[in-house]
């Protein structure tokens, strides 16, 4: 192999997603041997970055140089083939099968019994005992995946993304559900690998893990790259400053709702899955908007459909103007003036082939009952006509398929949707994620205009200015777990990005 | 401008296709043999749909849903033998209960009808409660269905023998018609049409029929709209239920008779017509109309071939072939548009 000064070079990358410039001229360079790690708030660009590299995405512009030579990667087998392979953010195990059939999928050994070929499974455990004990892993390679933890789900992924012998490995939040012991046996292999000559890339939000196995650091914002550093020359703080500083290049309206009294308390709310959050209090006033912020896993979304009866609670109290109640399912909800706008648009709140009309009205069809069951169409009507005026839907007409609305004009169906019900206390996940600028001002108008009029709102985001920009006061989550609320005035990117990684090991 | 008029054109004929096609068949068929066209061999036709439409419409409900119901059929077995069983002849030497005084009418087919609801409620339980998937809570209810209108068929002194000798009120509800000659319409038409249309306001004029769309389009947004995914799943494959219970009553009426055989694979039929009529497999979409032109479809088809003397081997080529194409072209629809 030539001896190259960098293994991998990803020269002026730029990929651009309808409405979103995901990566713009982004260069990484990655010398062998070392351990690179990648930072940036959610949505920086990190993982659009690697699965350019991994062929997932097709960057629109810029080349990338293994060993000084300039590869075309189609897909992940490409990837492989040059030697990059890859453990991914979300773990995608075949559960009903063993651990060294998922370790080997796609490569399986076979031996051939005249003309056909079988299986061979000797070959495969003796191969999967000689991976584990090179990386000192304790693993029964004829377990039942599905029987597994999480965790050593995760270590699988690890020994599969190593069993490749790849030259570069990316671990993209490779310790998301490890235990502390497992992160050291990662870090053991991690310098096992480094030893060999293996370039890792090294994604994670936990500073502390990257400031302790990372030889450098880049550090990406909105898609850019903000530079690369010698991981002995940052700190946490220089990190923080590095990854959020920027001026608040986007729009807000002006707030000019003034928060009551208190709406919603909650207190010491545990959710009944024992990873998810634990013991949080707080309190919505009329009136206001409360923002969650929060990284990647900081169980926002667990909380508020908990909230909304979509997930269950182990403990604690749910007040709405100090009568506690009890909400086992949105149906419960919905009866205690609540309303969720989920994250996953398509997912959780679209019906795709069904009409503006029928989407506008599904949440509120009580109130559209005439007697003998029979709903009053024209009332229908009226109501989703008014609703696409009043929140400026661009459609074609109320028969047309919400699924050919742009996204912008699907959340505003759906957030008409629940004004409908005159909810008192919305909940909104997300609320402008993957909706191009204009919409989003449009919304934020809208989310405004309810506080004024005198609704409690929790809002979680994921992007730092809007938290600023939209919220009376923020919310931190931490690892399942409340790390601080800030009044909007001393509330700043830093001081929000610290409570973020309060817990993070 | 021209563009846009083809293009109107073309979207007329996707969003029509099953409608012209039915049409299509007719003038085909007719071409052929001009004597297709009569009165007779509407009437015909309309009978020989209609109780298949009742089942194709209860079908239709548990398929919007995402589901599938493979119990119709051997529900239509027991409900008709249920029924034929209490309504034979008074003095009819096999009598299936030979001390059963006569009862009402009504009663026997309420109770038959009854039956077809448990079953489905049954159904709806174990799918929605139990989560087990559709096609195999339905495959293990059709199979135990099949046994239990077999024991109930088996008791002496039946023995398993044809039930005949049904009481002339019963077979004429079967058989019988308003007005008579050709231009009669038959009793079984009308309670087909009036379950088409008390079907067509659920799905459309209620709050349930609006529930059952969501849930199909995509039950994670239903449970999040504050939709009883469950409670409305148990309904509606009770409804499935009670509406194979009328068909089995009917079948049996109309033919005079029952064996713990009827209504074998129907559900296949239903099926296949509900698909044909654009009803969607992966569910939140189909139309009353469609259902029954899809019925009509299958009706045309049987009755049209055998009139103009086609082999009936060829005939299922041509039918298995239809459910593949109609479909293929129907999906188009939702295709075009991601």
């Amino acid at each position: 192999m030539a001896n190259h000064e960098f293994v991998l070079q990803m020269k002026h990358i730029s990929k651009e997603f309808p409405g979103v410039k995901a990566l713009d001229d982004v260069t990484l360079q990655v010398r062998p041997g070392t351990v690179h790690a990648l930072m940036g708030e959610n949505g920086a660009g990190k993982s659009t970055l690697m699965k350019c590299l991994f062929g997932i995405y097709k960057p629109d512009a810029g080349e990338i140089i293994v060993n000084g030579e300039k590869v075309n990667i189609e897909n992940p087998r490409d990837a492989l083939n040059h030697r990059i392979s890859m453990i991914h953010q979300e773990l995608n195990p075949i559960p009903y099968r063993s651990v060294m059939e998922n370790l080997w999928v796609g490569r399986i050994p076979t031996k051939r019994i005249g003309f056909l070929k079988f299986v061979d499974h000797k070959k495969m455990l003796q191969d999967s005992l000689q991976l584990f004990e090179d990386l000192e892993m304790d693993m029964d390679p004829q377990a039942i995946v599905g029987n597994l933890s999480v965790s050593k789900v995760q270590m699988i992924e690890i020994a599969k993304a190593v069993s490749f012998n790849s030259q570069i490995i990316v671990m993209d939040e490779p310790t998301s559900s490890l235990t502390s012991n497992e992160v050291e046996q990662l870090f053991q292999i991690i310098r096992k690998l480094k030893s060999r000559g293996v370039a890792i890339i090294y994604i994670s939000h936990k500073m502390e893990e990257i400031l302790q196995i990372s030889d450098e650091v880049t550090i990406m914002r909105d898609g850019k790259r903000i530079g690369t550093w010698p991981a002995s020359e940052l700190t946490t703080d220089i990190i923080i400053s590095r990854m959020v500083g920027r001026d608040l290049s986007q729009r807000f309206p002006e707030r000019t709702n003034t928060p009551g009294e208190v709406l919603l308390r909650v207190e010491e709310l545990t959710s009944a899955s024992p990873h998810s959050f634990q013991n949080i209090s707080f309190e919505l006033r009329k009136g206001e908007i409360l923002g969650i912020g929060g990284l990647v896993g900081a169980q926002r979304t667990e909380l508020v459909e908990s909230l909304f009866g979509l997930r269950k609670i182990k403990s604690g109290k749910i007040f709405i103007r100090d009568k506690e109640v009890q909400i086992h399912s949105p149906v419960d909800a919905k009866k205690n003036k609540m309303a969720l706008l989920t994250e996953e648009r398509r997912a959780t709140g679209i019906f795709p082939m069904l009409s503006v009309l029928e989407n506008t009205t599904i949440a509120n069809q009580a109130s559209y009952e005439k007697s003998y069951f029979l709903l009053d169409d024209k009332k229908r009507i009226n109501d989703t006509n008014e609703s696409i005026n009043k929140l400026k839907v661009k459609t074609p007409s109320y028969k047309t398929a919400i699924q050919n609305l742009s996204g912008g004009n699907q959340q505003k169906v759906l957030l008409a949707r629940w004004l409908l019900i005159e909810p008192e206390i919305l909940l909104l996940d997300e609320p402008t994620r993957g909706i191009d600028v204009g919409a989003k001002f449009e919304i934020y108008t809208l989310i405004v205009e309810l506080a004024k009029q005198g609704k409690g709102i929790i809002m979680i985001s994921s992007e730092m200015p809007e938290l600023l920009g939209m919220s009376d006061r923020i919310m931190v989550m931490s690892d399942g777990k409340l790390s601080g609320i800030l009044e909007s005035y001393e509330a700043t990117e830093e001081k929000i990005m610290k409570l973020a990684t309060k817990y993070m090991v | 401008m021209k563009q846009l008029d083809a293009k109107k054109i073309q979207n007329f004929f996707v969003q029509n296709a099953i409608y012209i096609v039915l049409i299509a068949l007719i003038v085909g068929i007719a071409l052929y043999d001009s004597n297709f066209i009569s009165i007779i061999t509407l009437r015909d036709i309309l009978l020989q749909s209609s109780t298949r439409i009742i089942i194709a419409l209860g079908a239709a409900f548990v398929l919007i849903t995402g589901g599938v119901d493979l119990s119709a059929g051997r529900v239509v077995g027991l409900t008709a033998v249920l029924s034929a069983s209490m309504l034979q002849l008074d003095g009819y030497s096999r009598k299936f209960f030979p001390d059963l005084p006569s009862l009402p009418l009504w009663l026997p087919i309420l109770l038959a009808i009854l039956a077809g609801l448990i079953i489905g409620f049954i159904n709806g339980f174990v799918v929605a409660k139990l989560s087990v998937p559709p096609f195999i809570a339905t495959l293990g209810s059709m199979v135990a269905v099949y046994g239990l209108n077999s024991i109930y068929f088996d008791l002496p002194p039946n023995n398993s023998q044809p039930i005949g000798g049904l009481r002339s009120d019963f077979s004429e509800l079967g058989t019988g018609a308003i007005g008579s000659g050709p231009y009669s319409i038959p009793y079984v038409v009308i309670i087909a049409i009036i379950i088409a249309v008390i079907v067509w306001v659920i799905f459309n004029k209620t709050r349930f029929g609006k529930n059952m769309y969501a849930i199909g389009g995509n039950v994670q947004a239903a449970k999040v709209s504050g939709i009883n995914v469950a409670l409305n799943l148990i309904i509606i494959y009770a409804i499935a239920g009670a509406l194979y219970g009328l068909g089995g009553v009917l079948e049996a009426a109309r033919t005079g008779g029952a064996t713990n055989n009827y209504g074998n694979m129907y559900e296949l039929d239903a099926i296949a017509a509900c698909v044909v009529g654009g009803v969607s497999t992966s569910g939140g979409v189909g139309t009353v109309a469609g259902v029954v032109t899809g019925v009509l479809i299958f009706s045309v088809i049987n009755y049209g071939l055998t009139f103009i003397g086609v082999n009936p081997y060829w005939q299922l080529i041509i039918k298995g072939l239809i459910i593949v194409v109609a479909v293929a072209f129907d999906i188009r629809k939702y295709l075009a548009k991601k």
